[in-house]
This record gives C-alpha cells, structure tokens and sequence, in this order.
C-alpha cells in the first residue's frame, strides 16, 4: 500500500459530483444508477461526475477527454475542492484532501497543486509579473523575492519584456502565457489544466501545445490535463481517460485507446486519428512463427508506426519486437501498410 | 476582462422585424375587450363600493399605527434601542458639527470658521485635482466659488458636509452589505427587496418619528439621508462585485487565497470602477435628500429653498437662488465622480515617469492649497465670502420673471388647466377610482396578464390585496389616475423632445445641461410658479412630476434613438423614406426597448412625486402622508399611505418590465431590462 | 518612482510648516482675542431653543422674542426651523425650548402635557397676545359683488359659482394645509352645503389660489385665518358660519357651528421653564397685538428683509413695549 501510494502522485476513488439540492441523498440508492436526463427528470439534480476513479503517477501527464458537458471541469475542480464534490475520496500527494481542513486545503493549493484554466482567470488590474506572482503574494512571500521568482517564469514562459505589461494589452496565446507562469511561480508537484488551449487559435494552439512539451520535458511536473481535443490528448498524454455524461468509459495510453476503443463512443472518438501517429508496434504486431526471419531490425513494442515505418519499409526483413530482451512479435510491410496507407481498422 | 479576445460585431443591423406568431387573438385586442367590460361594470356600479374615506377620516388600521408610535414615544426614556439610537445619532450629529467649525460655522471664539472660503477652495480644488483632473479642479473651484457668489457660501458648506458625511456612512454602510450580496445569493434576494423599499418609500412618513430616535438637525438629516441614498451604492457595488470574472476568482481561489484576500486583492480592485459609479449615484441622492432633511432643521441650502413654501409667492427669486446653488453643486460632484471612475484605470496605469510629474504636480498643488488656507485663516475677507449681490440681482431677475410669466400666462393656463382635468383626468378617474373596488381590481389584474403575463398578474394580485388592506384604495386609485396621465405626458415629451436631440446634436448639445439641471433642481422650487399658474389641484401635482420625471425620460428616448445603427438609417434613406417615416417606422420602433425602459422610469419618478403633489392639491396619497407628517393623529394614515405608494410602485415597475421583456426578442434589450431591473429603481436627483 | 513621492511630499510638509511657522497676527486673531475677554465679562443667560414653525408669522414672534434674549439678555439662540408635531417632539430632548405661537393642538398636548396625561415635557406658557380667526373666506372681489356671501345660509345659491373640475360638479371648497386642525368636511356635510372639500395640501397652496384669485376675479371659497401676512396684501373677507358654542367642536363628525376665536398661546419644555435662565421671564411676559405681528411679517414677506433684520427694526422701533416684556419678568 505504502509502495502503491510512493507510485500515486493523485489517486482518486468513487468520486461524486451531483448538482442540485439534497444531492448528497442521491447517492447508494437506485436513482444513482439513472442516466443524466431521468435523474434530472426525477429530482432535478444533474449528475456532473458519477463513481469516477483513477490514479496518476508521478511525472505522468494525464489527459481527461471528453465531449463538452461530460463532466470534466467539475472532475478537475473537484481534485482540489473548487467544487465540493458529493462522495469518493482524492488523494493527493499522500494527504486525502477530501477530510482536509480549510485551512490545509489552502495549505496545499499554495504549495502543492496549481491550476491553468480555460479562460484565463489573471487580474486585469495587475501587470504581468505580479499576476504570476499572485500565488506567493498570498502565502506571504515579500515583494522583492516574489518578484525574482516571477521574472524567472516570465523568462520561462517566453514572455520576457511583457512584464511590466497589462493582461488585456496582451493577445490570448501570450494571457495564457501568464496562466502558465502563474501556475508554475508556487513550485506545485501537480498542474492541473482545463481546456488551456481552447479559447485559443490553431496555430498559437499548436505552439502552446508545443510549449507544454518543452516544460514537461524540462520540469517533469505530474498534470491532468482535461481537454475535449483528440489531438492534443494524444499529443500530450501519457494516459487518457475518456469520460462520457459523467461516467468514465476508458482508461488507457493513447495507442490502447486508439487500437482498442471500448465502445462505439470511443471508436467515434478515434475514427478520425491518423492511426500511424499513435498506434505503437506492441498493437500491429503478430505473434512470432518459427519461420519467421530474425534479421530485420529489432524495436520496442512502445515505438510508433509511423517511426517504425521507414526502417521497416526499407529492410526487406519484417520487424522484430523485443520487450526486455525477448522477441514478442513480428510486424510485417503489410502490417505497417495497413495502418499507414489504408487506415483501415485493425483487426483485435 | 481580457480585450484582445475578438468581441461580436457591434451592432448587426438587425433583420426587419418577422411577423411574430400570435395566438389567435392579439394583445390590443384582449386590452380592448377588458376596457370595454371595464367601462361597462363601471357605468352599472359608478360610485358604489368605492371605498372612499374622508381626508380628514382615518379607520382602525390607521388608529393601531398610531397607537404604536404614541406607545414608542411613551417608552423612549427606558427603551434600549432608542439609547442605542441615541449614541449613533450623536456620533452623527458630532461629525457634522466637527466639520461645519472647519468650513461653516463660527469657530467660536474665532470669529469665522477655521478654514476660510478661500482655504475651502483651496482643498477641494486639490482633492478635485487628484482624483479627476486639471479640468475638473478648474470646475471645482469655479462651481464652489459661483455658490458663494450667489449668497450661499455658508449654507453650501453645510449642504456639502452633511452630504460627505451621509455619504462617508453610507460607504461604511453599504460595501459591506454589497460585499456580502456579491458573495451570497440568499442575502441578495433577502436585501433586494429591503432596498426596494428603502428607496420608494416616501421620506416624508419617517421624517417626523425618525426626530424621535436621532433628534433634530444634523443627525436626524444624516440618517434619513443614509436610509433613502444607500441603496444605489450598495446595488451598483453588488453588481460590480458580481460582474467580477467568475474564472479569475476561481483561478486566485486555486492559488490558496484566504476569502479575505479574495475580497480586497480581486472583487474589490476589480469592481473599482463600478463601485465609483455607485458612489456617484449615491451622492446625488444624499444631495437631493438634502432639502427634505431641511424640514427637521438639517443645516445647508433645504432651508432657503423651504422658504419659498412658507414666504409665498415674494420668495420665489430667492429659493430658485438656493435651488440653482443645489444644481451647481450636484453638477460639480457629478462631474467630479464619473471624472474619477473613468480616471481610477488610468491613474492605477500610469507608469514611473507620468507617476512622477504626478507627483510632483500634487506636491506644488498642495503647497499651494496650504497657503490658501493659511491666508484665509488670517484675513477677514479671505474667510468671510464678501458679499457681491451677484445673489439678489439674479433671485430679483427671477422673481421678476415668474411674476411675467404668472401675470402674462394665467389666463391660458387656468383654460389649460381645466380643459385638461374634464378630458383626461376626471373620465379616467371615474372608471379608475369611482368604480366599485372589485371591478377596478379585476380590470387592472387582467390588464397585468395581458401585459405580462402569469407573474406579472400575481404581483399585482398581491400589490392590490396590499393595497385593499391598507383602507385607502380610493385615494390609491386617484394617485394611479394623476400617476399615468403623468406619464402620458412624460412620453410624450420624451418623444417630442428625445428624437430631435437624438437626430441633431445641436440640439443635445443645448438641452443636455438644462436637462441635468432640471434633473437636480428641487421640486419646491418651481412648486410656487406652478401653483401660480395653475392653482391647486391635481393638474398642477401632474405638471410638477413631469417637469421632475420628463429628463430622464427624454435622455434615455434620446439615447435609444441615437442608437439605432447608422446603417439602418442610412438603409432607409436610401430606400426614400421621408424623415417623419424615418421617425416612425424606423427609429422609434427599433428604440423600443429604451422607450419601454422610459416609459417604466418615467413612471417610477411620477410616483415618487407623489407627495410633493399632495403638497399642492394633488390629493390622494400625497395628502394622506403629508397629513399624516403634519399631524400626529393621523400618523397611521400616513405610514399606510406611504406603504401603498411602495406596492404602486412595485406594481408598476414589475408589469411595465415583464410586457417588456416579454415583446423583446433581441438579446441585447433583454440584458438592458436586467440591467434596468438593478439599477431600476436607482434615481438620482432631487425627490420627495 | 517612491524616493520621489517621499520627497515631494516631504517638500511641500516642510513649506507649509514654514509659512504656518511664519503666520501669525492678521485681523481675524485679534478678532478671536476680543470674543475670549467678551466671553469672559458677559454674564451667560445659556442657550435658547427657539422653534420656528412654517408660517411667517410665527418667524415674526421668534426672532423678535429670540433677538430680544440675545441683546438684552445675551442668551444664545438657536433657531431651528421645524413643523409643529416636530417641535414638541424635541421638547423632551432638550432640542426645543420653545414653541412662541401655538394654534392649539389637541392631541399634541395630550401627549405632552401632564394634565392631560402626556408625559409631562411641554407646558403651556400663557397666551402671546394674537388672537387666531379661522373660518372660511372668500376673496375681496366676490364679497363685493356678491355682498351677501358672506352669510352662509347663501352658499348654496352660489354653489355653482365655484364648481371646478375638481369639485364632482359640487362647489369647490379649498380645505386647508393638513397641519391645522379643521371640521369642514363635517360642517359642509352637516349643513347640507352643496359643496365638496378639495384639499390645497399646502399653506403655499392655499394663498397662491387665493392670490390667483383675486388677481383673476375668479371664485373661490376656503378655509383661511388670520393674523396672516398675506391678508394685508388681499384681505379675505370672512364667511359666517353658525356661531361657536362651547363643545360644539366636541364631536369632529357632527361639527356644524363656526371656529371659535383662538387665543394663540406660547408652548415651553418643561425643563427650560424650571431652569433659572432669565429669558424664562422673557418668555412669560411676552405679549403683543395682531398688527404688531402683521407688521413684521409684512418686513419679512413682502419687503423682503431677513427675519432677524425685521425683528431688530421693529424691536428699535418699539423700545417701550420691550422694556415691559424685560421689567415684568
Ligand atoms: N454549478 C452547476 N450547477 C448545476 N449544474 C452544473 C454546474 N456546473 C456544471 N453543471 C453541469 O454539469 C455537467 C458537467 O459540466 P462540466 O463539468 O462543465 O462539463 P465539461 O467541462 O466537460 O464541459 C453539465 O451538464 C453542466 O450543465
Ligand atoms: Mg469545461
């Protein structure tokens, strides 16, 4: 347990988030089992999130997706009692914020968790350096140390001479910029983001995205990540939990969910990936024959097609997969052809 | 706020109107159909069961009111609340005392105030020069210094420190209050209503009873003043604690802050502006409570103006001196306020280099200012504001033209007078009030479900039970009867007057300052010219609320007809409408909203005139609260009188505000009306 | 950016210092100095709480009583100006010493008198010396030329005369400000008078009508009384009702006989008239006629004066009737 818990960065166990009065009586009868409309129909209450659990390990980034209303946002509020939530349990970085104390709670979001919200949030009467700096002005910190630490985020985040600058004469990209500096000036352990990038361009999307990577790479900070874009949920990701009306419907890595979607609303969801950019050799690869021949070049099974293809393409060998030394499976041009060429569906 | 995100273009011009889907029979039709029952039952029963009670009859509902306050009274020396009261209204009344030995009164055994004219101006031109500018520090001085010339410098200077002082506790007051409105709905909805009143219920009833609890003069002043001017502070600041980014509070809450820094590093600093612009709001009703407070010995500019009442027609020059002291001194916070919301941004902006002129500028101002009060501390004649009789001469030009005016007009007026009381307001009056009771209640409940709808009806079903308990339906119907001829005529200006100003700016450029003048102006000044011409009766009550409520309502029918998008216009033009088609089919129809937003103000300010109107002859209501404010008898008539101009209000304003926003489709009036709804109830200037 | 908010702030603090330091003498000090050794020689009669009700009239009594106490006496007087029901109210506070012309208040001094039952914090301080005519009346012009209106037997011959479109197709009778006591929706009622009361809300009201009036040549009938300024300017003719007997006032609904003659009288707080202040005596010996009253209300209505520059012209005026008000207390 104690080993399971040095693993969790974030565990969360049957997390209730029902909306309306008396919500907390919902919960463990029959009308919990309802869909969203009958609940609603019944007692007027909505269901944001119902029985949600998963964990998350240290220095993982995972993605929460889902259609807009399923529920994300009060799931991620909920990690940090923005929103109260109804039932279930959040531990978070060994303490259960859940019983936590007003006082703790504060505690931990000065030190421990930050978020980067959707539209923004900075204070338009604050300039830049002093937005970022918000988080250790209310835990005490003096106004010259706070403001070192600041302009050494400005300078992270690529915002450097825009310090002195006010929010609105910023474009989004940049705000968000700030959103990120902010979130990263208390030194969290967790990040928390919902939706950072939708109010934003595809092209400074994209750049953000990139952005993200670079810290990640750079930090290795543990984040949930909530998004409602695909793309961006397989970029990031190193898991992806997939919520429908409140319920969650998958939990894999990107290359899982994308091979092996649970249900048709998951298979929607990926109907439209470019399957190369994701499927890794471990979902197109077939077991080894006898006959098979070892000289073509050897890869791990977390490698993904489109990497894989070159190499593959050009050796007139098939693929050898090797997980810990041991040849797991072969993948032949036909194999890899088929996902890069034909997009079709793999068959399970 | 984050203005680089793209915002929806402005104004789209809108699509012609698409004929809406009716049911089988349209609204005017049903009004029709009632109206014609109306008249009907009305004829049949004229005069029965009108409920009509004598001016001088009073019932046991009013006899138990009265009672208590004679029990209240009976028991003020061993009762705690009123020794409670006791200190706070000797709090009041020290601040104002304290104040007034610095710029008003003798600071005996100095022979002038400690600060003398030239001091005053001195400061207030700094104060004015660092919230709002060079401009408006100018303006200051010129304004202060005009109210000294026309005689008044010393009551001015009591007006000005009972309105900072009313104004300092309704900030006390009232932020908190919006504090905890803007963080918990339970208080918005419990408070709202409680405002509601606060602001529509007439001072009059409460003046007289509220001497028992804080004495007379200044604090009584102070307090009656606070009730009446706090709420618009409280429900602009509300709203603007509100309107705060629900995000970005979530964002700081999620970075660990304390409710306490919540409030005053977010809400507060991002609702500064709003907060001015209720500040702003509520100075203008301090001032204009500042005549009422006269009748319970308030020192400033009431009592000049009052004496018109008292000192007859001679004395009319005289309270239009002390009115246009009133006007000038509204005009100059009014200025001064909006000038230093608009500023905060900017001053909070302004960078190292601008900061330091800034401060230096301040530095040298205030030397200045330094020296001024030094000299006037000194010299005689720099403290004593010297007598110019720039005074007399302008209240002999007055007197000498309402005199003309009453000589040369009176014939036309009296015919005027008659003409209009036999064709509007006595037919309306007999259905309205000389039917029996229950007809005129049916009629009205339906008239609110044609109109607007289901919970419109039921407020007015409530308002009229309300009414029917407080024993005075009759005199409330003749007050509903002068209460919308009033705002006949209130529209009718605001249209006559509202489209050209809208369409020239000439003419806005000329009307808009003599507009805010008559907005600021206290009725008791005109009320003896008027009386003059039209002698007493309910005609001339109606001709004093339209001269109060018409700028109002003829800004707002400006505005909204300037606001019809130039493209539209421009559309029509080209499609060869005359400009009175222009009017009529484009302008006035696209500025609806505003017109139903000025016809529900207009209204709203008809019937706080009430009273003033039962001052002269206008019966009704207003006769029943100034009985009951002159006679201590009839103090129960009084307050229940009061309490039923409050559910004639509430009536008015919730039915007018559902059939409008029950005919409006655009999104853009809908918020309007909300807004409306906020700050409906928020007047400024001068009232009863 | 702060070094130099610091110093100009230091700056302009160091200057103000030095002219304050350097200011000092000027006509104002010496001033301040004459009213310390004033203060200190005087002897002190206290303050005086005058209340001024809203009618010139009583303005003319206060400020001659209240000028009179501050030169004779030297009391400093405060006037405050205030409605009747207001003024009694501030008797028990201390607020108001004294109400100087009273028209009679029933229910007031059952509230505030003690042998009424009230609690005791006003009392009455004997009669000012005017006496108070109420009673209806009609303009000048009509008495002319209708010469027997003035009996009331033959109101309703000209009933019709007065209608109004505010008057139900009645005859309009212009009731008072609600301040005064009065019956005549009873008596209008009792004597079976085609009339209806329409109230004017306002002493204001009621002489602008009257004044418009007389001006017009148009006819109106109202309450009205005297001693009143404005009866100088347009003196109302007084319409006989049947005659005053005692208690046929007593039942406000069945009320069908004229006003009674009213002996205006001066109302004090309890607690002034204890203490041992010299205007108390003032306040007691304080007498004069309607003409007097008239005549000061004239200064300050139609010529314009302030109240206390008419007090004191008429007060230089009239040196023997002061110095009787001062020898009898
Ligand atoms: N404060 C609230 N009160 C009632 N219902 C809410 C509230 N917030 C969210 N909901 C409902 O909960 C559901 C989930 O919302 P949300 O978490 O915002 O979804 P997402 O972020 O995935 O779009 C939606 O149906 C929404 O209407
Ligand atoms: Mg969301």
């Amino acid at each position: 347990m104690t080993e399971a818990a040095q693993d969790q960065a974030l565990r969360v166990d049957g997390l209730w988030k029902i909306f309306g009065a008396r919500a907390d009586k919902i919960i463990g009868t029959p009308d919990a089992e309802l869909g969203r409309a009958e609940l609603k129909e019944r007692t007027g209450c909505v269901a944001a999130v119902k029985d949600v659990s998963f964990t998350v390990a240290p220095g993982e980034v995972f993605v929460v997706m889902g259609l807009s209303g399923s529920g994300k946002s009060t799931l991620v509020r909920c990690l940090t009692r923005l929103i109260e939530p109804t039932a279930g349990t959040v531990v978070l970085d060994g303490q259960d914020i859940t019983s936590a104390s007003e006082a703790r709670l504060r505690d931990l979001r000065r030190h421990k968790v930050s978020m980067v919200f959707q539209h923004f949030g900075l204070l338009p009467h604050r300039q830049v350096v002093d937005n970022v700096a918000y988080g250790l002005e209310v835990r005490g910190v003096k106004k010259t140390e706070r403001r070192a630490r600041a302009q050494e985020l400005v300078d992270l985040v690529g915002l450097t001479g825009y310090e002195h600058s006010y929010p609105d004469q910023l474009s989004g990209g940049m705000q968000q910029r700030v959103g990120l500096a902010r979130a990263l000036a208390n030194d969290p352990a967790i990040l928390l983001f919902d939706e950072p990038f939708s109010a934003l361009d595809p092209l400074i999307r994209r750049d953000m995205q990139d952005e993200v990577v670079r810290l990640q790479a750079e930090l290795q900070k543990t984040a949930v990540f909530i998004t409602h874009d695909l793309n961006e949920a397989l970029k990031l990701g190193d898991r992806i939990l997939i919520m429908r009306d409140g319920e969650v419907v998958q939990v894999g890595t990107p290359a899982e969910i994308v091979a092996q979607p649970a249900d048709a609303y998951v298979r929607d969801f990926v109907s439209d990936v470019p399957r190369s950019h994701v499927l890794t050799l471990e979902y197109v690869m077939r077991p080894p024959e006898p006959t098979d021949s070892l000289e073509g070049p050897v890869m791990d099974p977390d490698v993904v097609v489109r990497q894989a293809a070159r190499a593959a393409l050009s050796s007139a060998h098939p693929v050898q997969v090797v997980r810990d030394g041991e040849l797991v499976g072969i993948v032949d041009d036909d194999a890899i052809l088929r996902v890069v060429v034909a997009e079709e569906s793999v068959p399970a | 706020m984050t203005a680089t995100l793209e915002r929806p273009p402005a104004s789209a011009p809108a699509p012609p109107e698409a004929p809406r889907t009716r049911g089988p029979v349209p609204r005017w039709a049903w009004l029709l159909g009632i109206l014609a029952a109306w008249i009907v039952a009305s004829w049949i029963g004229h005069g029965k069961a009108t409920l009509y009670l004598p001016g001088q009859g009073s019932t046991d509902v009013h006899e138990w009111f009265t009672q208590l306050k004679r029990d209240l009274i009976a028991s003020r020396d061993d009762n705690l609340l009123m020794q409670a009261v006791g200190a706070v209204s000797d709090l009041f009344g020290g601040a104002v005392e304290q104040l007034q030995r610095f710029v008003s009164v003798d600071a005996y055994p100095r022979p002038v105030p400690q600060i003398g004219w030239l001091g005053v101006l001195g400061i207030a031109g700094w104060v004015a020069l660092a919230v709002a500018g060079w401009k408006h520090a100018v303006g200051t001085v010129a304004a202060l210094a005009t109210v000294g010339l026309l005689g008044y410098w010393n009551d001015g200077m009591d007006t000005l420190v009972v309105t900072f002082v009313s104004v300092a506790i309704c900030l006390l007051i009232g932020l908190p209050v919006a504090v905890l409105m803007g963080n918990s709905r339970r208080a918005y909805a419990l408070i709202t209503p409680v405002l509601d009143v606060m602001q529509t219920f007439p001072s009059f009833v409460y003046l007289a009873p509220a001497t028992l609890f804080f004495g007379l003069g200044a604090p009584v002043a102070v307090a009656v003043t606070v009730v009446y001017a706090v709420p618009p502070v409280i429900r602009v600041a509300t709203e603007g604690i509100r309107g705060v980014s629900e995000t970005t509070v979530e964002a700081t809450t999620s970075l660990g802050q304390t409710p306490w820094q919540r409030l005053t590093k977010v809400q507060l600093p991002m609702a500064r502006r709003t907060i001015i612009v209720g500040v702003n709001l509520t100075t203008m009703a301090a001032l204009s409570m500042s005549v009422i407070a006269g009748f319970v010995n308030s020192p400033g500019l009431g009592k000049p103006v009052l004496r018109a009442l008292t000192a007859g027609t001679n004395q009319v020059g005289v309270a239009f001196t002390a009115g246009l002291a009133i006007v000038v001194i509204a005009i100059m916070l009014d200025r001064v306020t909006t000038a230093a919301s608009e500023r905060s941004e900017v001053l909070a902006r302004s960078g190292g280099t601008d900061r330091r002129t800034r401060w230096i500028v301040l530095g040298v101002a205030a030397i200045a200012a330094g020296v001024c009060v030094v000299l006037s501390r000194r010299s005689l004649s720099l403290a004593d504001f010297p007598d110019t009789g720039v005074g007399d001469t302008v209240a002999d030009a007055m007197q000498r033209a309402t005199d003309w005016t009453t000589d040369t007009f009176s014939g036309l007026t009296t015919w005027l007078q008659e003409t209009t009381t036999t064709l509007f307001i006595n037919p309306l009056q007999d259905l309205i009030a000389s039917s029996p009771w229950f007809v005129t209640g049916t009629a009205l409940l339906l008239v609110a479900l044609v109109l607007g709808g289901r919970v419109a009806a039921l407020t007015t079903l409530v308002c009229l039970a309300g009414i029917r308990l407080t024993d005075l339906w009759y005199d409330a119907m003749v007050t509903f009867t002068s209460v919308l001829v009033a705002t006949v005529f209130v529209m009718v200006l605001a249209a006559l007057v509202g489209v050209p100003m809208a369409r020239r700016r000439m003419v806005d450029r000329v009307l808009r300052p003599v507009l805010d003048a008559a907005q600021v102006m206290p009725a008791f000044v005109y009320l003896i010219p008027v009386l003059a011409l039209f002698g007493p009766g309910r005609f001339t009550a109606i001709v004093a609320a339209v001269i109060y409520a018409a700028p109002v309502a003829i800004k707002l029918v400006a505005d909204g007809v300037k606001q019809v998008s130039a493209t539209t216009v421009e559309a029509a033009t080209a499609a060869g409408s005359t400009p009175w088609q222009l009017i009529t089919k484009v302008q006035l129809p696209m500025a609806r909203s505003h017109l139903v937003l000025a016809a529900n103000q207009g209204l709203l300010y008809v019937l706080s005139m009430v009273v003033i109107g039962g001052l002269v002859g206008g019966g009704g209501l207003g006769y029943d609260v100034v009985l009951g404010f002159s006679r201590s008898e009839y103090f129960g008539k009084g307050l229940v009188a009061g309490a039923t101009i409050v559910l004639l209000g509430i009536m008015v304003d919730r039915v007018t505000r559902r059939a409008a926003a029950r005919r409006t489709t655009s999104p853009s009036v809908r918020s309007a009306l909300v807004i409306g709804r906020s700050s409906g109830l928020a007047r400024r200037g001068p009232l009863v | 950016m702060k070094p130099t908010r610091v110093s100009a702030l230091t700056g302009s603090l160091a200057t103000l210092a030095l002219v304050l330091s350097a200011c000092g003498g000027g006509d104002i000090e010496k001033e301040t100095e004459a009213n310390e050794s004033q203060a200190a020689e005087t002897g002190d009669c206290g303050e005086l709480n005058m209340a001024v009700n809203p009618w010139v009239g009583f303005e003319a009594d206060a400020y001659v009583v209240g000028h009179v106490a501050q030169e004779e006496l030297g009391c400093s007087v405060t006037y405050k100006d205030l409605k009747e029901e207001v003024s009694w109210q501030g008797f028990g506070s201390g607020e108001v010493d004294v109400v100087i012309e009273d028209w009679g208040h029933p229910d007031l001094e059952k509230q505030y008198f003690e042998d009424q039952g009230g609690d005791g914090s006003a009392m009455d301080a004997g009669p000012t010396g005017n006496v108070g005519i109420i009673g209806w009346y009609v303009p000048p012009w009509m008495a002319e030329e209708y010469p027997d209106i003035t009996d009331w037997n033959n109101l309703n011959k000209y009933a019709d005369l007065f209608e109004t479109p505010e008057s139900d197709g009645k005859g309009q009778f212009l009731g008072a400000d609600p301040s005064y006591v009065q019956f005549d929706e009873a008596i209008v009622n009792n004597l079976d008078l085609d009339f209806k009361v329409v109230f004017s809300g306002s002493e204001a009201a009621s002489i602008a009508a009257f004044e418009k009036a007389e001006k017009d040549k148009t006819p109106l009938i109202g309450y009205f009384y005297e001693p009143q300024w404005f009866m100088s300017e347009v003196p109302l003719v007084k319409v006989s009702l049947p005659e005053y007997t005692d208690g046929c006032q007593d039942d406000a609904k069945a009320v069908a006989c004229d006003y009674p003659e009213t002996e205006l009288k001066k109302i004090v707080s309890t607690s002034f008239m204890e203490s041992d202040s010299p205007a108390v005596g003032l306040i007691e010996s304080f007498q004069w006629t309607n003409d007097d009253q008239n005549l000061v209300a004239k200064y300050i209505s139609e010529d314009g004066m302030s109240a206390e520059d008419a007090a004191a012209k008429w007060v230089d005026e009239n040196p023997d009737q002061v110095e009787a008000w001062l020898n009898a207390g």
